[in-house]
């Protein structure tokens, strides 16, 4: 087995960073789907909780990296 | 203006067949990339590239073999050492890296993994005087954060004398590109978030978001003077988090060490909530120095590992797919350079409001 131990870590990080911005998006979309003209605004918040769940994963990436 | 077209066909027509011709006689000429006789076949080692654009160094590469040597700046214990980084950058000797050892005023230096350790004569390394050494030297990040302040300056001082010779007319120039931004930084950020005693801290945050701004961009251009990785090197990220730490906790007010000290919750939560206020005001800012730096270091680390699917593979037919993959990425980047400025702004704005509100019930 080629590799270490920290990539599998990453690569479960990486998992919850998926289903989180996943379920971010699709939630976003359904209302956007209900209510066009709050089309903007409902993007703006989508984009700022993506980049801050994408910062918890990437709190578990730098452990690996160190690690 | 009068045109009746936009799409000025003869125009057009001139730049396609420039842009064509420059194409063209560029690759009819005789390619500089091929060494005179090739070594032993090395193995392509990414990791090394690859940590070496990405980390810090004492020279910075302009093109090629090309390189701007930066100066050394070292505090021994016996005084200061000030000299070229040409003098103990490695060089080739018969294709083995041989690290240069460098007379100075006090002790002998050579460069280990590009950190400067003190040597006798000989090149042992002398570890109790190497841990004395503190290594103030001009290296690539600092140079380049000298580069991006002096845009920044430039930029913002010709646009502010703008604003007071022609004050009452419209925004001409790079005013409007600025005004835009700066207004956004504060209606959306500091408005909403601080309320109405924002005029203290406006200056703060503009100067942390174009910052960070302008350092993630450099960052994505390939050649000099961009292509550094400051906002990706977590001491610079340190700093701007204590920043943020230090104006937090100075400007908050009664409420603000109320709600962390004895909030207003039943007495037997106390022994849980406490400690974890305690420590929500180290790992607030914490987070924030975490995230910058993971977001840009990894954006990097990814473009070059994509780049060096080329050489790793060493045929020219992967070039169009990790070119492609490549200028992908990059756009991706270009928003994270962005968002990640505005996240560590607004959360910024978001934890001065958290400090500086008044009590509402």
């Amino acid at each position: 087995m080629t590799g270490s131990i920290a990539a599998i870590g990453a690569g479960l990080a990486v998992i919850g960073a998926g289903i989180g911005i996943g379920q971010i998006g699709g939630k976003a979309v359904e209302g956007i789907a209900r209510q066009p003209e709050a089309a903007s605004k409902i993007q703006t918040n989508m984009i700022i909780a993506a980049a801050l769940v994408e910062g918890v994963a990437l709190f578990a990436v730098v452990v690996a990296m160190i690690g | 203006m009068y045109k009746k077209s936009i799409l000025n066909s003869k125009k057009i027509k001139q730049l396609l067949f420039s842009a064509v011709f420059l194409m063209v006689s560029v690759l009819s000429l005789p390619s500089f990339a091929q060494e005179a006789a090739p070594k032993a076949e090395e193995k392509f080692n990414p990791k090394d590239v690859i940590l070496e654009h990405v980390g810090d160094s004492h020279s910075w590469p302009v093109f090629g073999n090309v390189v701007i040597s930066l100066p050394v700046i070292l505090y021994t214990d016996k005084g200061l050492e000030l000299f070229s980084s040409e003098n103990i950058r490695e060089e080739e000797v018969n294709g083995k890296p041989e690290p240069k050892i460098y007379q100075g005023k006090y002790y002998s230096y050579t460069s280990e993994h590009d950190k400067i350790v003190v040597v006798d004569a000989v090149g042992k390394v002398d570890e109790a005087a190497s841990k004395k050494l503190i290594d103030f030297s001009i290296t690539r990040n600092v140079a380049s954060m000298w580069l991006g302040m002096t845009i920044l300056l430039v930029v913002f001082l010709s646009m502010s004398s703008a604003y007071r010779k022609r004050s009452g007319k419209g925004p001409k120039g790079v005013q409007s590109v600025l005004e835009p931004l700066v207004m956004f930084v504060r209606d959306d950020v500091a408005i909403p978030n601080i309320g109405a005693k924002y005029q203290k801290f406006i200056p703060l945050l503009l100067t942390m978001f174009f910052f960070i701004l302008i350092n993630n961009l450099l960052g994505l251009v390939p050649f000099f003077p961009g292509g550094f990785n400051l906002t990706g090197n977590i001491a610079v990220t340190m700093v701007l988090s204590v920043i943020t730490l230090v104006v937090v906790n100075v400007n908050g007010n009664k409420y603000y060490w109320k709600h962390i000290f004895a909030p207003d919750i039943p007495l037997w939560l106390y022994i849980i909530m406490v400690p974890v206020e305690i420590i929500g005001i180290i790992s607030k800012p914490f987070a924030l120095m975490i995230r910058l730096f993971a977001n840009i270091t990894a954006g990097h680390i990814i473009v070059l590992s994509l780049i060096s699917l080329i050489f790793i593979f060493k045929t020219l037919w992967v070039s169009p797919a990790s070119v492609l993959f490549v200028v992908f990425m990059d756009t991706i980047e270009l928003l994270v350079a962005f968002l990640q400025a505005y996240i560590f702004t607004m959360l910024t704005a978001l934890f001065i409001g958290m400090a500086v509100e008044e009590h509402h019930h």
